[in-house]
């Protein structure tokens, strides 16, 4: 048709337009060939050029890092269209939620893709945390990268958090106004800390800016310097980790494929996967909205948000200082210092480090998942050190005293499975976390379900009534 | 050699770059101290000047002995005890920040979030709450019963000197 050496003055107007958008559109197809590995080019600004063939199974990412970049550009387009309605100010914020839900063409779907994409990506970052330390992604060189991981999680979380005050309903008031209550545990400045992440005394309109400011501009700018901090840093240390099995060792042979089409194409699919399943939740299941905040009236239970329930279930059993401060600063403080414990062994890319580390993983897992139970009922209805002990003061009896036999626990815990197994402290320190972990998964699904009026013990299915 | 010898005397080049990251120090601590500055929250003696602040509950007679009356626009209550005399108390759960309901059947301050519960005095009877209620002060003049609710005062347990009596016991009115 066109030839090649067709000048665009001899177009017509559109394709003139068209021609000075994409020069060489109009060329021969070889040369439109070559203008699509321009493109190509493009992608590879952002995505490796070529990856270990290995590094591709599924098993090994599960997809999770991509599909947190997916549902943060879900967050950041849902979200700015959400703040061309919402009103940020306690007289107007509960009414523009309610008008983008009635009013708004698309408005209840919008809302619903943003609170999903939200939710789910707390859970999607964390096990994403998870695979990368069974797999061993913590050692040399990528050490470092598993801090700057640590707090884009805290970020998601603290998104997650502020996010859930904006519809000013019943269960935003009081579940932040918990959250904030946390505060005042924290030693020294906590009083202090309060006023300022309230802006004043009580919940009110100073503490809606200060949240809206946070969720809208503070974290999602920390995330867009983190996240390509983070990637930047996986492409330094060679690509991700190479996966291998227990016999294998590890690979130093080249097997090294380009990125398009395998690594693309592969994240292409998870992509749309994802996606269409947020927009099949989101058709299905509206995000909540209770009624209007009334300061006046705590509605029975009052519950923190879902990713603070195992917390929440943790002061129920200890003094706050502890369930608030000392148990989760310890916490924070384990998962940073992971990935500078002087460990012997490499077992980057194996599964749960060893075929010993996975039996030591299991009967962490199983002795997690019955004492942890037992614990509770037994604090619940057993347990009470501040009557049998009043002489004491509450700190140390329900705080230094089942914070100490818990901690003695764990020792005991540690220092039996290294001596049954004799085991790496790769192994034994992968079998504390897994304890640890699943304890506080269970706390959090205790809380969730297992909470009702007063917050009494029972079952899910009585909590309706 | 070279090293060691700039480092004994300093030339002025290295003396100029010293007063520059100096003074570029000097910019940011002033960059953070406004940040600050401009985050902090409002002073309370804004709300000095707020007539609303001190709140005027009533007269002493309007109150029984052995009960406790709620006060929304200050967010307190107001309990008259069985000898008569008045505590003005916090709504506010000190375990987490509840707004507490006053269950008049049993007599009691009961915790929707947590479980705690207080009594009329504002004591803790019922754990996680760490210490009792806060209270406000209370001022009686001419039978007129003032609370001033712009500063609410942290304390343990009750304790009788924190009670205000009318200067006639005619708490006892209802009788």
């Amino acid at each position: 048709m066109l030839e090649n050496n067709a000048m665009p003055d001899q177009l017509n107007l559109f394709q003139r337009i068209r021609y000075s958008i994409f020069p060489g559109t109009l060329a021969r197809p070889k040369y439109r060939e070559r203008y699509r590995s321009f493109f190509n080019s493009l992608i590879l600004h952002f995505r490796p050029r070529s990856v270990n063939e290995r590094s591709l199974r599924f098993t090994l990412t599960w997809g999770l890092g991509g599909m947190a970049v997916v549902l943060l550009c879900m967050l950041f387009t849902t979200g700015l269209m959400l703040k061309f309605v919402y009103q940020p100010v306690p007289d107007r914020a509960y009414e523009s939620i309610i008008h983008l839900q009635n009013n708004v063409l698309f408005g209840q779907l919008i809302r619903n893709v943003h609170h999903w994409s939200g939710n789910i990506l707390l859970i999607i970052v964390f096990l994403h945390l998870l695979r990368v330390f069974f797999t061993g992604a913590f050692h040399p060189p990528r050490q470092f990268n598993w801090i700057i991981g640590l707090a884009m999680f805290l970020g998601v979380l603290t998104s997650n958090i502020t996010g859930y005050l904006l519809p000013w309903d019943q269960l935003a008031f009081w579940a932040i106004t918990i959250c904030t209550g946390m505060l005042e545990y924290i030693p020294g400045i906590g009083g202090w800390l309060q006023v300022v992440i309230r802006g004043g005394n009580d919940i009110g309109p100073p503490t809606l800016s200060i949240f809206f400011a946070i969720h809208t501009a503070i974290i999602p700018a920390c995330l867009l310097i983190l996240m390509p901090f983070h990637f930047w840093r996986v492409r330094k240390a060679g690509g991700l980790v190479i996966p291998r099995r227990l016999d294998e060792d590890e690979g130093s042979e080249d097997e090294k494929v380009p990125s398009i089409p395998n690594l693309i194409l592969r994240e292409i699919v998870v992509a749309l996967v994802l996606i269409a399943g947020i927009m099949l939740i989101s058709l299905f299941f509206d995000t909540p909205l209770g009624a209007k905040a009334n300061p006046g009236l705590s509605p029975n239970p009052t519950k923190a948000p879902w990713y603070f329930a195992g917390i929440q279930e943790l002061l129920l059993h200890f003094h706050p200082l502890f369930a608030l401060f000392v148990i989760p600063v310890f916490m924070l403080m384990a998962l940073v210092s992971i990935p500078y414990f002087n460990y012997q062994t490499k077992t980057a890319g194996v599964w749960f480090t060893s075929g010993r580390g996975r039996r030591m993983a299991a009967l962490a897992a199983l002795i997690a998942a019955i004492f942890t139970p037992i614990s509770i009922v037994a604090d619940e209805f057993v347990i009470d050190f501040e009557a049998w002990i009043p002489h004491l003061s509450p700190v140390v009896s329900n705080g230094i005293l089942p914070a100490a036999i818990v901690m003695a626990g764990i020792t005991l815990f540690y220092w039996l499975v290294k001596k049954k197994y004799s085991a790496t402290k790769n192994e034994s320190i992968q079998s504390v976390f897994i304890l640890l972990t699943v304890a506080f998964i269970i706390l959090t699904i205790t809380g969730i379900w297992f909470r009702g009026k007063g917050m009494a013990l029972m079952w899910p299915w009585e909590l309706a009534g | 050699m070279k090293k060691e010898k700039e480092k004994s005397e300093p030339t002025r080049r290295s003396f100029l770059n010293i007063l520059w990251i100096i003074l570029g120090g000097v910019a940011l601590a002033e960059f953070v101290a406004v940040t600050f500055a401009f985050l902090w929250p409002r002073k309370l003696k804004a709300r000095r000047e707020n007539a609303d602040s001190i709140v005027t509950a009533g007269t002493v007679e309007s109150f029984t002995p052995n009960s406790v009356t709620a006060f929304v626009r200050g967010k307190f209550y107001l309990a008259c005890l069985e000898d008569g005399g008045f505590l003005a108390l916090s709504r506010t759960c000190t375990h987490l920040g509840c707004t507490l309901p006053w269950i008049e059947k049993e007599m009691k301050f009961a915790c929707p979030c947590h479980g705690s519960v207080f009594d009329i005095t504002g004591n803790v009877i019922a754990a996680p709450a760490p210490r009792a209620l806060n209270i406000y002060p209370i001022t009686i003049e001419n039978q007129i019963i003032k609370v001033d609710t712009r500063k609410p005062i942290r304390r343990n347990s009750f304790r009788f000197e924190q009670v205000v009596y009318p200067n006639k016991k005619s708490c006892f009115a209802g009788k």
